[in-house]
């Protein structure tokens, strides 16, 4: 006790308070739920650079068709095979982007362009195919983009009736269980068992061939995995004691689902959407791939893939721009989601 | 004792939970006391004693497997009417223990508080309906601003008053403690039970305390009830219970309780009480009155040889 | 503590712990002093949050990651053979910690014994597993051994136990086991951090008197942590009561019961109810603990207490002497500040509990 350092003021020994005041308490903590989330996932450097892909991929998807003057199925068989050429890029003479390929031929690799030809005419100088043309000769820049849209749309509209009818469908079963959960986790064990393949190839022999049919397809079988998420979350909360508080005070059962439930496992409903986009997209890819795709002209990321599967030994780059594509969307979808659940659920690291 | 009409009957009430085919367990076994209004009655046992159980089924959270629970003279053990189960989400409300997992983690505090009108009231002007909690809030001591706050926000006493005034807003006759100062920091406890004494005071509401902290159980209640394996072993008045404890399960309960006094504490050593080596059956036993409304459960014979050694 | 010179086995100097949360960094332990002799029971007060269980997983070395020790010292005495060991527990690594100290000399009895036994390992298992490691016990004798010690601690047929597995016995019995996992290297230190809250009463009292038995038998210096009086009354000599991070007063039992002299413990003392007279409020402390978070200026209860001083919102009061054993930390015991005397509940409680006591003629 240095009475020295301490400096007194008059006035400090008097005492504060009077008497027994009425205390109000005075709320302990000011972080809001919500701000916390936002800060760990801008802590979380790839979540934000996958945001940021799927801006840019969305971009051009909406703006990418338009950008040039080719459209996606305008078919010029004398444009068949042009390899990519960027006008921009062509003038820094780097090799690469100026309309030229290697192709491999029996006597050996030979260099070709199509497009500028020393020895005669083509017609072709003053044509730019950004990413090249096809077999068909369809600009692959547009049709890539335009491809992009569709993968995207079918993708997303299957996660959104994923969402709605598996979560419904999972919040249902948790919540009620008994005989109710027993007998809707049985049906769905059993569609889970049909493979996804047979009933896809069902599906598109009873309806026509077709964005619709794809999209139900991917619908049909996507929804068990959000429903199993749903129904676990469920099955964590139903016995919390802020539940029994909404039973004791006379709330009826789909108040409860809905009202208090519900806002409690969005956030893992949400991730559980941004993994599933991605699985989609892949499905769609691998269903174009093997021949059940969107039927011609329309083209998906997928069924672009796939065409260009069959010249990938003749005319490599057909093949790149999509599958770069498609790597990017599921790669920044996969940093999204893996951000977006740490984020909403710090591990402890803090104990 | 005035001759009152209990606000609350429980009659024999059996509540069993099946485990496996043959098996259930009995949680509670036959219990049997009133509550009159405005009063508090305290339910005090160990772990495994039933007494949060017999709270959760006298409010219906669980289907009772027998006997007879009677609020205000209607019988709510069974199937019930639209009218009587309406009247029992109002009129009968429930606190709980576990501050944190009592509060709907997404709602404000206003929207916590006003559950009960949103249900009961769906189509209340929502000016009134925020005058409501204010008022409530008042009434437990938290300020008005705190309504748009979220209950992470909050410390372990402050969300149980918040519960509290959940509770309150129906202005319901009784309201059932479930343990609920039990998690709570002893001073924060001390806050807690005075504000439910005041409030009492204010609203002449009975309460069921359930707990099995004796010395807070003591202190709150009129009239107490001990269980034990799911079998109330003895009833009556506070000073009927701890100036002559009957029952060898009271006894052993209250002389476990410690006294903060460090000297006497010391010296003082607990009494032991076994139940499957005591002897005693309690699903032999009756109620035998004691004098006043001093109830205990044993057989003729147990009780003789429980008296007469005063 | 008159007139035989104690021998010191712990003591802390200025410990200051904080950990990173995410929301910053928050100050736990800020400047912690206190010191353990032979075969005495200490107890650490406090409610959530004033830092009681920090304290002692620094003795024992338990910190988690994002816990950083800022300051301070905690020296610990012992006999290693015929040889005094001094040394400081803060400087030595964990792996040091954990084949020197932990288990071998300094024990600790946790809170919750569903947790605290590993449930794939039978009951024998576990007794003898610490013996076994630490001191080389051959499996025989650790086996005969394990067997004594759940004898001591009131199991009853220890043998038929060992095969046991900690689901088959009830709270109670676990938290016996515990106990003589702690025992079983002959420590000098034992450390349970509110060991009988997490069971029923009946049993709580009769954990503690096992474990007076056992002090005295054994000559254990015991530092005990609750948030209890009761506990605190039954087996304490010397009492230590904590608040945001800090000890706020300190003293023997006796001293601490009949003679508080700071403002948040008569809080404590008088939020437990009578079991005499039942009328009138509860004095109750409003308000809740302080958040670490935020620097505190001055004295962090200064918000709680009904007799602040404004230099309590200034200045952090440093302890004052009372007696040689007695200290306490409030301005109150400045010589400038107002004559205070403690709620009358409380001193009429005090007053009661004196006549009692003379009745039987303490």
């Amino acid at each position: 006790m240095n009475n020295q350092d301490i400096l007194f003021k008059p006035g400090d020994f008097e005492l504060v308070r009077e008497d027994q005041n009425d205390f109000v308490d005075e709320a302990y903590a000011k972080e809001s739920y919500w701000r916390d989330i936002l800060s760990r996932f801008v802590k979380n450097k790839g979540a934000v650079i996958g945001l940021f892909f799927i801006f840019l991929i969305i971009l051009m998807a909406v703006v990418g068709p338009g950008m040039n003057e080719h459209t996606y199925d305008s078919q010029i068989i004398q444009h068949q095979n042009l390899a990519p050429r960027i006008r921009a890029i062509e003038s820094l003479n780097i090799g690469i982007f100026d309309g030229s390929e290697k192709m491999s031929t029996s006597t050996g690799v030979v260099e070709v362009n199509k497009y500028v030809n020393p020895e005669k005419e083509t017609g072709l100088e003053n044509t730019y195919y950004w990413f090249g043309t096809d077999v068909l000769g369809r600009d692959i820049f547009t049709r890539t983009w335009t491809g992009t849209r569709i993968s995207l749309y079918i993708a997303l509209v299957a996660v959104l009736v994923d969402m709605l009818f598996g979560m419904s469908y999972g919040l249902i079963s948790g919540y009620f269980g008994g005989k109710v959960d027993m007998a809707m986790q049985r049906f769905s064990e059993v569609l889970n068992g049909i493979p996804t393949l047979v009933l896809v190839t069902l599906l598109i022999i009873v309806m026509k061939p077709g964005l619709f049919t794809i999209t139900l397809a991917l619908a049909l079988t996507g929804w068990i995995g959000m429903s199993r998420v749903a129904r676990a979350q469920v099955l964590k909360l139903k016995e919390q004691e802020f539940i029994l508080a909404s039973k004791t005070l006379g709330a009826k059962d789909f108040f409860i689902i809905f009202k208090e439930i519900l806002p409690n496992i969005f956030g893992q409903l949400i991730i559980m959407s941004m993994f599933s986009v991605p699985n989609a997209i892949f499905t769609e890819a691998f269903l174009a791939f093997v021949g059940l795709g969107v039927p011609a002209p329309n083209a998906s990321l997928g069924s672009l893939i796939s065409d260009a599967f069959k010249s990938f030994t003749t005319h490599p780059y057909m093949i790149v721009f999509p599958v770069i594509v498609l790597g990017i969307i599921m790669l920044s979808f996969n940093l999204l989601a893996d951000g977006l659940r740490d984020a909403f659920d710090p591990k402890m690291k803090e104990r | 004792m005035e001759n009152r009409k209990p606000l609350l009957e429980v009659r024999n009430l059996k509540q069993h939970f099946k485990v496996s085919r043959k098996f259930s367990v009995k949680a509670v076994d036959g219990v049997s006391f009133e509550i009159y209004p405005g009063e508090t009655y305290g339910l005090v046992g160990e772990s495994g004693s039933g007494k949060s159980t017999i709270g959760r089924s006298i409010i219906r959270l669980y289907d009772p497997t027998g006997g007879s629970i009677l609020f205000k003279e209607a019988d709510i053990s069974g199937k019930m009417d639209k009218k009587t189960e309406k009247n029992l989400r109002m009129k009968m409300q429930m606190i709980f223990q576990d501050p944190m997992a009592s509060l709907n983690p997404r709602k404000k505090v206003l929207d916590l508080i006003a559950l009960g009108l949103d249900i009961h009231h769906p189509k209340m002007d929502p000016e009134e309906r925020k005058k409501k909690v204010y008022d409530i809030l008042d009434l437990v001591g938290l300020s008005h601003e705190h309504a748009s706050r979220y209950p992470h926000q909050f410390s372990g006493g402050q969300r149980q008053r918040i519960g509290i005034a959940r509770a309150l807003v129906m202005n319901p006759d009784l309201i059932i403690a479930d343990e609920a100062i039990s998690a709570l920091d002893v001073s924060i406890q001390a806050q807690v039970v005075n504000l439910m004494k005041e409030i009492q005071e204010k609203t002449n509401i009975a309460y069921l305390f359930i707990a099995h902290d004796l010395s807070m159980v003591r202190y709150i209640s009129d009239r107490i009830g001990v269980l034990h394996f799911g079998h109330l072993v003895e009833t009556g008045t506070t000073e009927e219970i701890f100036e002559n404890p009957i029952h060898p399960y009271t006894k052993s309960l209250l002389s476990a309780i410690p006294h903060p006094n460090p000297v006497t504490e010391r010296e003082r050593k607990s009494m032991t009480y076994d139940y499957a080596s005591s002897g005693i059956d309690y699903s032999k036993g009756v109620l035998q009155n004691v004098g006043g409304t001093h109830q205990v459960l044993a057989t003729e014979e147990e009780l003789q040889r429980w008296t007469a050694k005063g | 503590m008159n007139t035989v010179e104690k021998e010191t086995v712990l003591e802390m100097k200025d410990l200051s712990i904080s950990f990173k949360t995410s929301a910053g960094e928050v100050k736990a332990i800020r400047g912690v002093d206190f010191t353990l002799y032979k075969g005495d029971t200490v107890a650490i007060v406090g409610e959530s949050g004033s830092g009681k269980s920090v304290t002692v997983k620094a003795i024992m070395g338990i910190l988690s990651g994002n816990e950083t020790v800022n300051s301070g010292s905690i020296h610990f005495t012992y006999h290693r053979g015929d040889e005094v060991v001094h040394e400081d527990l803060l400087k030595l690594s964990r792996n040091e910690m954990r084949k020197r100290i932990n288990g071998k000399r300094i024990a600790m009895v946790f809170q919750d014994p569903m947790t605290s036994l590993n449930p794939t390992m039978s009951i024998g298992a576990q007794v003898m597993e610490g013996m076994i490691y630490h001191h080389k016990k051959s499996k025989a004798e650790a086996r005969k051994r394990a067997i004594e010690l759940l004898d001591l601690v009131g199991i009853p047929e220890p043998e038929k136990r060992m095969k046991n597995y900690p689901h088959q016995l009830s709270g109670g019995m676990r938290q016996r086991v515990v106990i003589a996992i702690a025992l079983s290297c002959d420590p000098e230190v034992l450390i349970c951090d509110e060991p009988t809250t997490a069971l029923d009463v009946t049993i709580q009292a009769k954990i503690l008197e096992l474990i007076k038995e056992i002090q005295k038998k054994m000559n254990i210096s015991v530092i005990y942590i609750t948030h209890d009086l009761g506990v605190v009354a039954k087996v304490a000599d010397y009492v230590a009561v904590m608040y945001a991070g800090k000890f706020i007063e300190k003293g023997t039992t006796e001293e601490i019961f009949f003679d508080p002299r700071h403002p948040y413990t008569w809080g404590l003392l008088s939020a437990i109810p009578s079991l005499e007279k039942t009328e009138g409020a509860l004095y109750a402390i409003p308000g809740s603990p302080p958040n670490l978070l935020h620097q505190v200026v001055g004295d962090p209860f200064a918000p709680r207490n009904l007799y602040a001083l404004n230099i309590d919102y200034r200045i952090e009061p440093p302890m004052f002497k009372i007696s040689d054993t007695h200290f306490a930390s409030t301005w109150l015991l400045h010589e400038d500040a107002p004559k205070v005397e403690m709620p009358k509940q409380l001193k009429e409680r005090i007053e009661g509990m004196r006549k009692e006591m003379k009745m039987h003629g303490k």
